[in-house]
């Protein structure tokens, strides 16, 4: 796949760093307004996949490293379910909200809702890492390449 | 509004059927779309935003990933169909539409009305979302909070089918042949 005209890159430039903060705003807003981990985290990976496609995938090759994506996977799946234990090691039951019963904050504020907030971030980053995995081990691998 | 709904399900149907009987790959994949942003259209017009925008922006991110995997590949279909199977395959088709259209035939006579549930776990989430949870977006406050162990097992399914398509892809461990 080579990259596109310089037309492309250069919106790409424009555009990417506006995409990934809308993302991350759909992610942080998501007890608040219509959206959450899972639309905010495939906006996120949408960022990098049109990076990728922009400057084509001789140039990604060199800068994108899959083990990278693999492991955020991983560390965003494994902190949703650190939150869900934080019931647990307080002494209650599984996802239990334990930081909205201690202190819940104000309603239709960013600091509330308790652990609504942090499981939104841990599964944004799980679904971006997993979908930027899924795309570059797709479409810019090739087949049988370790990267 | 169920005039638009119905209008909108024929069309899903139709890109379904192009879709599968389409030889070009590409065309087979486009036609696939119209599935995905017709379902965007019917979830706004059911008053759902939250799944409207997962679901448009989550079929973007598939066409972009299925077309460049496409034009990395091949775009000529390879499927070889035999008559014997063929008709083997129409045969169980027509059995299983006319299980389908009989059970279906039960069912709905037995259904609700639409937008009457019956489930009284509804309407408790709607009058204590908020005091339970503090979270103002109610889809929020169930998929993270009250079914929480739901949010969990999806997850945990997107994690196990990226680790499949990478084992799938993998160079090490796998033998010659």
């Amino acid at each position: 796949m080579r990259g596109m005209t310089l037309i492309v890159k250069c919106i790409t430039q424009l555009m990417a760093p506006s995409i990934f903060l809308l993302g991350i705003y759909v992610v942080l807003h998501g007890h608040l307004t219509p959206g959450g981990g899972f639309a905010g985290g495939v906006l996120m990976a949408g960022c990098f996949v049109l990076i990728v496609l922009a400057y084509g995938s001789e140039e990604a090759r060199s800068e994108v490293r899959k083990w990278r994506a693999s492991l955020s996977e991983s560390i965003g799946i494994f902190i949703f379910w650190l939150l869900a234990m934080l019931g647990v090691i307080q002494g209650s039951y599984f996802f239990y909200n334990v930081i909205a019963k201690v202190n819940p904050g104000q309603p239709y504020t960013l600091f509330s809702a308790g652990i609504i907030p942090l499981c939104n971030i841990a599964i944004g980053i799980e679904v971006a890492a997993s979908l930027f995995a899924i795309f570059i081990t797709l479409a810019v691998l090739k087949v049988g390449e370790k990267l | 509004m169920l005039t638009i709904l119905i209008l909108f399900v024929v069309l899903m149907i139709l890109g379904a059927i192009v879709a599968l009987e389409s030889k070009d790959l590409l065309s087979g994949i486009i036609s696939l779309g119209i599935i995905g942003f017709a379902l965007t259209i019917v979830f706004l017009v059911l008053q759902a935003p939250d799944l409207a925008i997962v679901q448009i922006v989550i079929e973007t991110l598939t066409l972009i990933i299925l077309i460049a995997a496409v034009l990395k590949t091949t775009r000529e279909d390879t499927t070889e169909e035999f008559s014997a199977r063929k008709a083997f395959l129409w045969f169980a088709g027509l059995i299983f539409i006319g299980i389908f259209l009989l059970a279906a035939v039960k069912t709905f006579q037995h259904v609700p009305k639409f937008g009457h549930p019956t489930l009284r776990m509804a309407q408790l989430y709607i009058d204590q979302g908020l005091p339970l949870t503090g979270a103002s977006n109610l889809v929020a406050a169930i998929i993270l909070d009250l079914r929480g162990y739901d949010t969990l097992g999806e997850a945990t399914v997107l994690f196990t089918s990226v680790i499949g398509v990478i084992t799938v892809l993998r160079k090490m461990g796998r033998k010659r042949t």
